[in-house]
């Protein structure tokens, strides 16, 4: 197996992020615009703290609301492609360390990557 | 007659643009300004002008640390060792959020906005004295180049614990407070472990998305992001913060940034005033 160079590691990384940015981006687009074409006239509600329903703060709910093509529930979808790019930034560089048998990185890398799945999960 | 929901999400928008291409020009941040805006300015309950600023942090150090990472100056080891400090420490902040009263909240924000802006003002110190390098920072390989005019520099990373000790603190800030902690990081880097600024600044961008994508987990699942107000907050100061970054080169910038740094710190003094009145 032929060795990666920082430089082609860092290359990939930035790749792995641009898309992942750019992908969410138009998530939220697509459901923001149509969002604000169904409720361009209501009253928007953001005075008043009250938490955001199930189907809108958990994995399943947001999946499922999103397939049933509600306007929040895609842009909820894209925010989550935005949190996951950050994540598979990590995991990519575990894969590049493990390749590059770099042990102490490959153990730092894995503990980054098992708090952030922590965190999203 | 206030605001519908249209006329609402352009103000945000506009707001959030304004914010992305300041921040990123002057290299405050623009994360930092956007919850003040929407608490202040528009009266958003600060807990999901919070979650929703943290996600557009998200977008924002992804972005530009897609830029960075190819131009060489950013290193991504000392960036993933410090990022063990930055996640626990944003784990902890946003689990500390959903305890602490929201205008202990706004008082914290206002003393870091007041202290980012006194921070960016302040001249840098000289070179660093020639001490030898740290040994923990040998042993992991921290040590790197980065590109100049001359052809590579060589640099040596010192002080890792105390670095990465400030790192955690840094990550405690940016998951109680939703914002990337930018100015603590530089701090940490550039002062602290003596990393060359530009090897710093870019480190440090590519360090606060990650640390972010760890304190989201938590507000999202207590149901702090709203879908309807992270929305034009994301597409705004993404767009903004890429124009900002582009402009950045070669612009004159010291004025610009002395004028957001005092609007920076009069909004935390407003954060202080109305925290501690119970008006936020």
């Amino acid at each position: 197996m032929r060795d990666w160079t920082d430089q082609q590691v860092e290359r990939m990384v930035g790749n792995i992020l641009r898309i992942g940015v750019t992908l969410a981006a138009l998530v939220v687009l697509v459901g923001g615009a149509t969002y604000l074409v169904q409720h361009a006239a209501d009253a928007p509600h953001y005075g008043v703290f009250s938490g955001e329903k199930s189907n809108l703060r958990t994995l399943s709910g947001i999946i499922a609301s999103a397939r049933e093509l509600r306007s929040l529930g895609i842009v909820q979808v894209g925010l989550l492609l935005l949190i996951a790019t950050p994540v598979a930034r990590v995991a990519f560089s575990l894969f590049a360390f493990l390749r590059k048998r770099d042990w102490a990185y490959v153990a730092v890398t894995a503990i980054v990557l098992g708090v952030l799945v922590y965190s999203v999960r | 007659m206030p605001p519908n929901v249209l006329e609402f999400s352009l103000l945000v928008w506009l707001g959030s643009f304004a914010a992305g291409f300041l921040g990123a020009l002057t290299g405050l941040g623009g994360g930092v300004v956007i919850t003040p805006l929407l608490t202040i300015v528009l009266g958003v309950d600060i807990r999901y002008a919070i979650g929703a600023s943290l996600v557009s942090v998200i977008a924002t150090s992804s972005g530009a640390a897609a830029a960075y990472v190819r131009e060489g100056y950013s290193n991504i080891r000392i960036g993933m060792f410090l990022e063990v400090a930055t996640t626990f420490g944003a784990l902890a902040g946003a689990f500390l959020a959903t305890w602490v009263s929201t205008a202990a909240i706004a008082v914290v924000f206002g003393v870091v906005l007041i202290y980012s802006a006194y921070l960016s003002n302040r001249p840098r110190p000289d070179p660093a004295p020639d001490e030898p390098p740290d040994r923990l920072a040998t042993a992991l390989r921290m040590n790197g180049t980065y590109p100049t005019a001359a052809g590579p520099q060589a640099y040596h990373v010192r002080h890792v614990p105390a670095g990465f000790s400030l790192m955690f603190g840094a990550g405690v800030l940016s998951g109680l407070l939703g914002i990337g902690s930018g100015a603590v990081k530089v701090l940490a880097m550039d002062r602290i472990m003596r990393i060359p600024f530009k090897v710093s600044t870019t480190t440090s961008n590519f360090m606060i998305g990650v640390t972010a994508a760890a304190g989201t987990g938590v507000y999202l699942r207590r149901g702090y992001i709203d879908p309807g107000l992270a929305m034009p907050i994301v597409l705004g100061v993404l767009p903004g913060a890429l124009a900002g970054s582009r402009m950045l080169i070669g612009a004159r910038i010291r004025v610009l940034r002395l004028i957001f740094s005092i609007v920076v710190g009069i909004l935390g003094f407003e954060m202080i005033y109305k925290g501690l009145t119970g008006r936020l």
